[in-house]
C-alpha cells in the first residue's frame, strides 16, 4: 500500500474512534435527558415528604428515603471495620503462604460475584437461618458482604501507599507493629480509605438485587423505628414503580430516579473532593 | 553499702517493670494479630457460606429433578402444571443478553480504549474519561428504566413486531453499562505497553493505526482479553436491567425482539412472588443461582489464568 492509503486509512480509523467515544457520551445525554424530562413533572415538594400510593399523583419517596438511610447506616457500621482490618492484617501481617494467596484471590473472586447471589445468601442465612426475617438488619448485613471486597481493596491501596521510610522511623523509635499501625499507618492511609469506604457506599445505595431478593417490601407506609423493622430503599422503590401496569408511574418512577441520582452525585462530589484533598500532601 | 543496695533494687523494680511493660505489649501484639487474622479470614467464610448454601439447598432440589434433566430439559415452567425444570430456556435467554450486549460494549470499549490510550490529547482524555466513568457508576436499576422507557420505543419505531418486554432493548443497556469496564482494563493494559516499543514502530515508519494493531494491541492482548471475559460475566449476573426490560417469559430463542428470561430474572421474579418455603419452586432458585455462581466463578478463574498465563514482562 501506498503512503496515502495509509496515512487515510489511519484517519478513517481515527475518525471511528471518536465515533465510538461519542456514542457512550450520547448516551449518557439521552439517559439524562430523557429520565429528567420524565421525572421532572412528578417531582416536588410532596413527593419526598409522602408515603407510596396506588395514585401517580400522591405517590411520594419518604419511606424509601429512610430505608436508604437505615440500610446504608449499618452496612456501613459492619462493613468498614471489617474491611479495614482485613485489609491491614493483608498487607501489613500476611506473610507469603498458601493461606494468604487463598484470601487474596478469594476477594478477586468475591468482586466478581454477581450481586444477586449475595441476595441469595442473605435469604437464606439472615432470613431464615438466624430468623431475623425481610428486615432491615438482614438487607445491611447482606449489603455489607457484598462491597466488603471493595473496601478491602480500596484499604490495601490506600495502605499501600504509605512511604516506607515513615514506618521505619516509626520502628526505629521502638514503637511497637501495631502502635505504627494505629499512629503512622491508618493516619496517613485514612483519606484513600474513606474515599473507597464512600465508592462503595454509593455502589450499595444504588444496588438493588439483593435486597429484591432479602425481600424489602413492595409499599411501606410507615418509616422504620428499629433495625428489626420492614424497609424499602429507593431502588427498591423505583423498581416497584418500574413494574406498575399504570403508564403514570413510569413518571414517578423516573422522579425517583432523580432523587437517587443526586444523592449518588452528592456522595460522589464528596469522594473527589476529599481525594483531591489529600492527593497533594508531602511525598516523603 | 545500705545506700548501694537500694539503688541496687530500684533499678532492678524498674527493670522488672520495663520487663513486665514488654511482655505485656508482646502478648497484646499477638492478640491483635489473631484478631485482625480473623477479619482477614470473614471473606473466606463468606464464600464457604455462599456454598454452603447454594450446594445444600441444590442438593434438596436435585433429589426431585435429576441433574441432567435439569441442565438438558428445553422447557422452564416452575410456576404452572405441569411443571418443567429445563433450565435450557433460561441459559439461552442469558446468552441472547450476553451476545447482544457484547456486540456493543467490547467494540466500543475497546475502540475507546485504544483512542484514549493513543490518539487523544492529554487534555481530551483528561475530560473524557471521568465522563465516560459515569456510566459505571449509574446504578442499573436506572438502566432498566432507561430501557424499557427510552430504548424499547426507540426499537419498536423501527421493528414494530418486537415486544413491549424484548432482549434487545436489555442487551443494549447492558452494554452501555459495561463500556466503561472494557474501556478501563484494557487502556490500563495498553497504557503498560512501554513506549520504547511504540517509538521502535514509528521509527520503522508506520502509521499510528499500523503501531496499534500491529504493536500495542498483541502486547496488551491478555489484559484486552480478560476484560472483555468480566463485561460478559458482569452480563451474566446482570439482574434489573434484565428483570425490567427483557420479560418473563422463558422461552428458546435467538430472536433478541421477543420476550425472554434469564437466570437473574428467574431469581427476581420467584423472590417477588409468594412462593412457599421448601416447595420445589423454592429450591429451583437456589439450583439456578448455583448454575449462576458456578458460571461467573469460571469466568472470572479464567479471565484471572489469562491475565497470568499470557502477561507479557516489559
Amino acid at each position: 500500500m501506498n503512503l496515502g492509503k495509509r496515512k487515510n486509512a489511519n484517519r478513517i480509523f481515527h475518525g471511528i474512534l471518536v465515533c465510538c467515544i461519542l456514542f457512550s457520551i450520547l448516551m449518557l445525554a439521552v439517559l439524562f435527558i430523557d429520565t429528567f424530562k420524565k421525572g421532572l413533572p412528578y417531582l416536588n415538594v410532596k413527593f419526598l415528604t409522602n408515603y407510596t400510593s396506588r395514585f401517580a399523583s400522591k405517590a411520594g419517596i419518604k419511606a424509601a428515603i429512610f430505608g436508604s438511610l437505615w440500610i446504608i447506616v449499618f452496612t456501613i457500621i459492619i462493613a468498614f471495620p471489617l474491611g479495614v482490618c482485613g485489609a491491614i492484617y493483608l498487607e501489613e501481617y500476611a506473610s507469603k503462604n498458601k493461606l494468604n494467596d487463598l484470601i487474596k484471590v478469594n476477594i478477586s473472586n468475591l468482586a466478581g460475584v454477581p450481586s444477586i447471589v449475595y441476595g441469595i445468601l442473605g435469604l437464606a442465612i439472615f432470613v431464615r437461618a438466624l430468623g431475623f426475617g425481610r428486615t432491615i438488619i438482614s438487607g445491611a448485613i447482606t449489603m455489607a458482604l457484598l462491597i466488603l471486597p471493595i473496601i478491602i481493596v480500596a484499604s490495601q491501596e490506600a495502605i499501600k501507599t504509605v512511604p516506607h521510610n515513615l514506618k521505619e522511623a516509626s520502628y526505629a523509635l521502638g514503637a511497637t507493629k501495631w502502635e505504627t499501625i494505629r499512629e503512622v499507618i491508618l493516619p496517613y492511609s485514612m483519606p484513600g480509605i474513606l474515599t473507597g469506604t464512600i465508592l462503595a457506599v454509593s455502589r450499595a445505595i444504588g444496588e438493588a438485587a439483593p435486597l429484591v431478593v432479602v425481600g424489602g417490601a413492595a409499599a411501606i407506609w410507615f418509616t422504620p423505628q428499629t433495625p428489626f423493622d420492614e424497609f424499602t430503599t429507593l431502588p427498591l422503590q423505583i423498581f416497584t414503580w418500574a413494574t406498575m401496569p399504570q403508564r403514570e408511574f413510569q413518571g414517578v418512577a423516573a422522579a425517583g430516579i432523580i432523587v437517587l441520582l443526586i444523592v449518588l452525585i452528592f456522595i460522589n462530589l464528596t469522594a473527589i473532593l476529599l481525594r483531591n484533598k489529600y492527593q497533594d500532601r508531602i511525598k516523603v | 553499702m545500705n545506700g548501694i543496695n537500694i539503688k541496687n533494687n530500684k533499678k532492678n523494680a524498674n527493670k522488672s517493670d520495663i520487663l513486665r511493660n514488654i511482655r505485656i505489649k508482646k502478648v497484646k501484639e499477638k492478640i491483635i494479630k489473631n484478631l485482625l487474622f480473623g477479619f482477614g479470614m470473614v471473606s473466606v467464610l463468606i464464600t464457604v457460606a455462599i456454598f454452603i448454601t447454594l450446594f445444600s439447598e441444590s442438593v434438596l432440589f436435585f433429589q426431585h429433578i435429576p441433574i441432567l434433566d435439569f441442565l438438558t430439559g428445553t422447557k422452564w415452567t416452575p410456576l404452572f402444571k405441569p411443571q418443567h425444570f429445563g433450565v435450557l430456556p433460561l441459559i439461552s435467554g442469558t446468552f441472547l443478553i450476553v451476545i447482544f450486549s457484547s456486540i456493543i460494549s467490547i467494540p466500543i470499549g475497546l475502540l475507546s480504549a485504544i483512542y484514549l490510550s493513543e490518539y487523544a490529547h492529554k487534555k481530551v482524555r483528561k475530560i473524557v474519561k471521568p465522563v465516560i466513568e459515569v456510566l459505571a457508576g449509574i446504578p442499573s436499576i436506572v438502566y432498566g428504566y432507561f430501557a424499557l422507557n427510552t430504548i424499547t420505543p426507540f426499537i419498536r419505531k423501527i421493528f414494530p413486531e418486537a415486544s413491549i418486554y424484548n432482549a434487545l432493548s436489555a442487551s443494549i443497556a447492558v452494554g452501555v453499562m459495561t463500556i466503561p469496564m472494557v474501556l478501563s482494563l484494557s487502556e490500563d493494559s495498553m497504557k503498560a505497553v512501554p513506549n520504547s516499543l511504540r517509538e521502535g514502530a514509528y521509527a520503522l515508519g508506520l502509521t499510528k493505526l499500523e503501531v496499534v494493531y500491529g504493536v500495542v494491541i498483541p502486547a496488551a492482548f491478555s489484559g484486552i482479553v480478560a476484560s472483555f471475559i468480566l463485561a460478559i460475566s458482569r452480563a451474566i449476573g446482570e439482574t434489573m436491567i434484565v428483570a425490567l426490560a427483557a420479560g418473563s417469559t422463558p422461552k428458546l430463542t435467538l430472536n433478541p425482539l421477543e420476550s425472554i428470561q434469564t437466570m437473574t430474572g428467574f431469581i427476581v421474579q420467584i423472590s417477588q412472588g409468594d412462593v412457599v418455603q421448601g416447595s420445589i419452586e423454592a429450591q429451583s432458585l437456589f439450583a439456578v443461582a448455583m448454575l449462576l455462581f458456578v458460571i461467573t466463578l469460571s469466568m472470572n478463574l479464567l479471565s484471572r489464568y489469562i491475565v497470568n498465563r499470557f502477561k507479557e514482562d516489559y
